[in-house]
Order: structure tokens, then sequence, then C-alpha cells
């Protein structure tokens, strides 16, 4: 219908634009909302939800009663809402739309949805006005052709919907995140509002989380802490461990330190009605043998310190150092996160024995231009300016001659000639020169750089 | 009676980090040498040591990396340091720590945002005992580091036994609770041929169980730990008291090095 004759019919009309990605946002919010009735969630857009309620209806009284809770949550919400339980995602989605409110036994889904219209078929609109041309109303008529005339008229892909919404044959819907590996909850009659019983709740749910992962032989590398408010917002915080964890304290704990140090806290609104603590990512754990050299209480305090660490000021902060297989100078080794920091089979480059270091204790990520007075062109500095300080060199060692790892780079990186250089104080400098004399790949003029502090 | 005093020892267990008679490690030997005499056979475990750097250098850097390795064993250290440190006074090169000869895969390093986060986590990493020892860079003098928050670092040190260590490059002294400081600087090297082991020139301007002093100290990269150098040369640096007695030394210390508190 075209706008201007909707005005003429309701003069008092008011017209929005749509807003699809606002829908999509708030469709977003309601899927995370719906977690609260069970963690396999999907979404079905633009305005659809296909939740997988296999073992949870039991607890909220069976389908029925689930159902009817859904429905009413989401009125209560000022949303109108049509619902429907099928054994395939495609059945239930029919039903919603067509048969609200319906319930298809097991195995029954082709008796329940023969009645409907074939546009609860949701095929193409061609083929929807096809099949009512051919005299076809109903999706129990359609199901009684034969296949091969179906498929002869209106290809494969419609044929495969019809066993779908029959409840035949099942297409695997994706959930929208990640399906934890475990999970515990708590539901509260009133709504929680104290930061107190936050915590104790976080700790009761940590020791029912480590029985269920103790008996699985697992251990959670990812955890998930969601708070769900009675107004529907839903806040999730993650804290990821070093090593797979299952001891309750442990747990509680370190949960304690992230939400000490969340940036914006907590905010309970109108308050907490449910609260859940999931594994998401969890790895076999079993228990360590000791053996008589091993430490595993210190390996394990480390862990939980890094843990503590990651929780409080983020993952990117703890870092061990890995060492690379290069030999330019500033990747040779490298910082990465302590938690995620693996076995290497390199090792560190031996020193060698009765030398001074060759390598700086200081190095900055960008090497630092100076102006340096050399005797000869591609000699070693005399004295050079950094940082608005002049030294004058009183001992010299080098040069080191490091050329640039050609077969990695696309543009061309002069060679550097690097010397250790000690000033009259005693400070001990690494200095580089970009680039040799005299060579017509190099740069006409060389400049020179600090590259680093020898303690 | 029993319970009586069954009550006294919980309270003097109480009072015991507060007084400062926790049971403590024996201290780990720095030179065998000279420093160690003055020291009383070393550096204290599960202390606060302070380290003040005398130049723009890496000197002070170095020689708190050293000592911590003296004092770690085969533990863990945690290095603390502030994000804009980096720029300021270089990342920590890995490669360049293991050619002090110390192990950079027993490092952790933890990139704090400010001195707040890093004086608490300092704090906290002290609980662990699986850390050989903690340090914490702070440059500057940054209101936080007053006297409560270095006494708060001393329990969290006595408490588990950690060895912590705060490392203030381009800081005034101020007042504190640490059981040593140091001023150190590079010193040159001696030798006209050789490019030596790193050398440093390190005061102890405070030493809360004796005397105080100022050597020429190399660290041995090979065998870990200190030598004390011989002063061969006379002249510039080379010229601090090392044969004098100590107080004189400390005096000579505390007025060339403008030290307070």
């Amino acid at each position: 219908m075209p706008l201007a004759s909707a005005h003429a019919l309701v003069t008092a009309l008011r017209v929005v634009a749509a807003d699809l990605p606002a829908d999509a946002a708030l469709l977003g919010a309601i899927a995370d909302w719906c977690e609260r009735y069970s963690p396999f969630v999907a979404l079905d857009p633009p305005h659809g939800l296909l939740l997988d309620i296999t073992g949870a209806s039991h607890l909220f009284g069976g389908e029925a009663a689930m159902l009817a809770t859904v429905a009413k949550a989401f009125r209560a919400q000022g949303f109108l809402c049509f619902g429907a339980i099928a054994g395939t995602a495609a059945a239930a989605r029919a039903l919603a739309r067509f048969a609200n409110g319906t319930i298809a036994a097991p195995g029954d889904e082709a008796a329940t949805i023969a009645p409907l219209p074939v546009a609860a078929l949701d095929l193409e609109p061609k083929d929807t006005h096809a099949l009512e041309r051919a005299g076809l109303k109903t999706i129990g008529q359609v199901a009684a052709r034969t296949r091969a005339e179906l498929t002869a008229r209106f290809g494969k892909e419609m044929v495969a919907k019809l066993e779908r919404s029959l409840g035949r044959s099942e297409k695997p819907i994706s959930p929208r995140r990640i399906l934890p590996a475990y999970r515990a909850e708590r539901r509260f009659a009133e709504p929680v509002l104290s930061q107190d019983f936050v915590a104790e709740t976080i700790e009761g749910l940590a020791a029912s989380l480590g029985a269920i992962l103790e008996e699985r032989g697992q251990g959670a590398r990812l955890l998930e802490a969601s708070f769900f408010r009675t107004d529907g917002a839903v806040r999730r915080i993650p804290v990821e461990t070093a090593r797979p964890l299952r001891d309750p304290a442990v747990i509680a704990r370190l949960f304690r330190t992230r939400l000490d140090a969340l940036h914006d806290p907590l905010d309970p609104g109108f308050g907490f009605d449910l609260i859940c603590l999931s594994a998401v990512h969890a790895e076999r754990l079993v228990p360590e043998s000791v053996g008589l050299e091993a430490r595993p209480d210190e390996e394990r305090e480390i862990a939980f310190l890094i843990d503590r660490l990651a929780a409080r000021f983020g993952a990117h902060r703890i870092l061990s150092f890995q060492p690379q297989d290069t030999h330019i100078p500033e990747a040779a080794g490298i910082a990465v996160p302590a938690q995620h920091a693996d076995a290497t089979d390199l090792a560190w480059e031996a020193r060698e024995p009765g030398e001074p270091p060759r390598r700086p204790l200081r190095m900055f990520a960008r090497p630092e231009p100076i102006e340096a007075i050399a005797q000869v062109p591609d000699g070693p500095p005399v004295s050079f300016q950094w940082r608005r300080v002049r030294h004058r060199v009183t001992r010299v060692e080098g040069p080191e001659r490091i050329a640039m790892e050609w077969w990695q780079q696309r543009e061309h990186r002069p060679t550097r000639d690097y010397y250790r250089v000690e000033d009259d104080s005693g400070q001990r400098f690494w200095l580089y020169r970009d680039g040799l004399y005299g060579r017509r790949s190099e740069p006409d003029v060389p400049r020179w750089y600090v590259h680093g502090l020898f303690a | 009676m029993s319970l009586l005093l069954k009550n006294l020892e919980g309270v003097r267990q109480l009072l015991a980090p507060i007084s400062g008679e926790s049971r403590r490690a024996a201290p780990v030997a720095l030179d065998r040498d000279r420093a160690d005499a003055v020291l009383r056979g070393g550096i204290v475990p599960g202390a606060l040591h302070e380290i003040f750097a005398g130049d723009a250098g890496a000197a002070a850097a170095g020689f708190t990396a050293a000592l911590a390795q003296l004092v770690r064993g085969r533990k863990r250290l945690l290095w603390i340091r502030q994000d804009y440190a980096a720029l300021e006074h270089g990342e920590i090169g890995p490669t360049g720590l293991a050619e002090l000869g110390i192990d950079p895969s027993g490092l952790l390093m933890l990139r704090a945002a400010d001195a707040t986060d890093a004086l608490r986590a300092a704090v906290d990493a002290l609980s662990c005992v699986a850390l050989g020892a903690v340090i914490a860079e702070i440059p500057g003098n940054p209101k936080i580091l007053d006297l409560v928050a270095s006494r708060r670092l001393v329990l969290a040190a006595q408490n588990r036994g950690v060895t912590a260590f705060l490392l203030r490059p381009g800081a005034q002294v101020e007042p504190s609770a640490a059981e040593t400081r140091w001023l150190v600087r590079s010193a040159p090297c001696t030798d006209r041929e050789d490019w030596g082991a790193p050398r440093f020139d390190a005061a102890l301007t405070r030493n809360r169980r004796g005397e105080t002093g100022r050597w020429l100290m190399e660290w041995s990269c090979d065998d870990g730990i200190f030598r004390t150098a011989p002063a061969a040369h006379p002249g510039t640096v080379a010229a601090a008291a090392v044969d004098r007695p100590a107080e004189a030394a400390s005096a000579r210390a505390e007025r060339d090095w403008r030290c307070a508190g």
C-alpha cells in the first residue's frame, strides 16, 4: 500500500522510518536476555529467535509452562510475542507464525502443521503463489503430493524446506554465541542488589561449577559470569586463566579481583534476578603426579598470580618473554601475554663465557636519532649528542655488522653497523649507523641512532 | 594459665610482622667481600631495598636486576614497569638480560598504567611465595609513593619472605621504610685494552643493620656474583674510599650525593 493511501485511510497515522540496525541491536539484546532460558539462542532475523530448549524445559515446569513464562515475560516488557515449540526449528518457526502457542508433541509435527497455510513454509513468494494457484492451500495438501512432482516443479530446496517443516529432516541451527562447556546458575525470587550478595553468589556458583568440572576431569580456561538484570540488560564478565582451573576458591577470588577492577562497575539497576557462571572453554585437567624434582605448587602459585594480575589489569599487561628465530636484535626476544605463552622449542642464545654483554639491558622500541661525529666516515663516533647532552666517547667496541632480513621484507632496509661505546662517565650505549658508505643500494648519508643502553 | 600462654603466643604472632621480629631468611652474599662485611652477610631477603639512579643510563636497572638474580635463586622474577617508562628509559631487552646471566624465561613483566597500579600490583605479588623477587620500577617521585606506601611494601615483603626491590630512576631521595638504599651510577672501565664486565659505582646510603659505604662493583655475568673492583686508577670516580673506615666513606657519600632521609 502506498503511503499516500495509508494517510488517506487513517488521518492520524504516524510514520517512522525503519531503523534496521537498531532493530538488529534490539534483537541481539533480547537474545542475550533469552539466555536465561537456554544457553542455546540463535537469531532468526529480522525479528525471530530460536531457542534450543532440549533438557531445559523441566526447569520451568514443562514445555507448556515454559512457553507461557516466556510469552508472559515478553508481554510484560511491552513486546508482541508469538511462540511455539516443536521438534525442529523450521516446524516451530511455522507454528509460531501461524498457530501461536502450539506445542507439537514429539514426532507429531507433520500432523500439527498440516492445517497451516502454505505461506507458513517460508518459500519464495512466487512459489507460494504458484502452490496457491494450483489449489494447494494447506501444508497438508502439499505434503500429500509426491516428492518427485514437487522437485520437478519447485526444485530441491523447496522440498528440503517442506521436509524440515514436517519434522522429517533437520538443518542444524548455529547458536549466537559459543555454547559454554559447563554452566552453573542461580535464580532469585527477589532481585538482588547488594554487591556482597553478588560476591557470595559467585562463590556458591564457583563451588557448583568446580564440582561439575571435577566430576568430568576438566578445568576451565575461560570463565564467564553473566548478570541478568530484571529490566532485561545482561552484563557479561569474562576471566581468562593461564592453566585449566577448577578450584572454587581461586575462581571466586579471580572474579572478586575482576569485579573490583572494572572501569564501569557492575550496575544492578533494579536488581539481578539471575546470575550464571559458565566455563566457556574447558580443557582436560588431570591430577598431576608429583615428581621429586618438580614443584607443582610453585607453578600453580605462579599461574594464579598471572591470572590475578590479568584479571585486574588486563591480559595484555602481564607478559613473559619468548625467544625468536631471528638475528635482528629488536626482534630476537618478544614479550607475549603470559596467559597465552606456549612452550617453545627455541632457546635463548647462550652467552659466551668470559665475554661482557653484547646486547643492551634496555632497548628502545624506536631507535633514537643522534648527531654523531666520527673521525673517518665509516669509523666509530668520537662524540655524539643524545637527548640534548653531548657524550665524549672514550671506549669503542665494534663494529658488529647486522644486515636486515632481505628475504622477509619488501622494501630495502639498510645494513646496520653496531658499536658498543662508553662515554667518559662510564655510561655504555649501543649505537648504530644506518647504511654503509660507498654502496649504491645504501642511503647516501648514513644516520646514527642510539638503540639501547648497557648496564 | 595455659590459655593465657596460648593467647600471649597469639599476640606475639600478630605483632611479629609489625615489630619486625618475624623469622628472617639468611642474607644472600653480594660479593663475599667488603660489601658483605658492611651489610653483615649481604642482601636480606624478605625486605624492601631501594635503588636510585645516579645517571640517566641503565646502570641502576642492571644493578637491580643483578641483586634480584642473587636473591631469587631458581624462582621467578616479576618486574613491574609503567607504560611510559618504556618510552623514556627503553624496554627491557630479554637478550640483554640473558647476556647478564639472567635467564629471561624466568622473568614476568607487568605493565602498569601508573604508579598506583604498580604499587598495588607489587603488594599483591609479594604475597606469592613462588616468586623469588619483585622489582617495582617507579620513575620520578609520585605522591602515592610515600612513607605509608613503602611501609606497606615492607610488611608485604616480610609477611611471605619475598624480596622487594624499588627501582627509582630519575627520582629524588626521600624518606622510606627500606632496609637498604643504594645510589648507583655506571663507572668507567679501568682496563685500557678490554671492554670489561658491567661496572657500577654503588653507594650504600642507608643500611638499617649497620654502616653505609661506597664501592666500585663489577657484575660477573658468568658466575652471577659481584666483584668489588680494584680501584686501580686514581683520579676520577675510582677515588672512592674503598679502604677507608666505613663511617668516613658513608659520610663522604652522603655529602657527595646530597642524600636525605
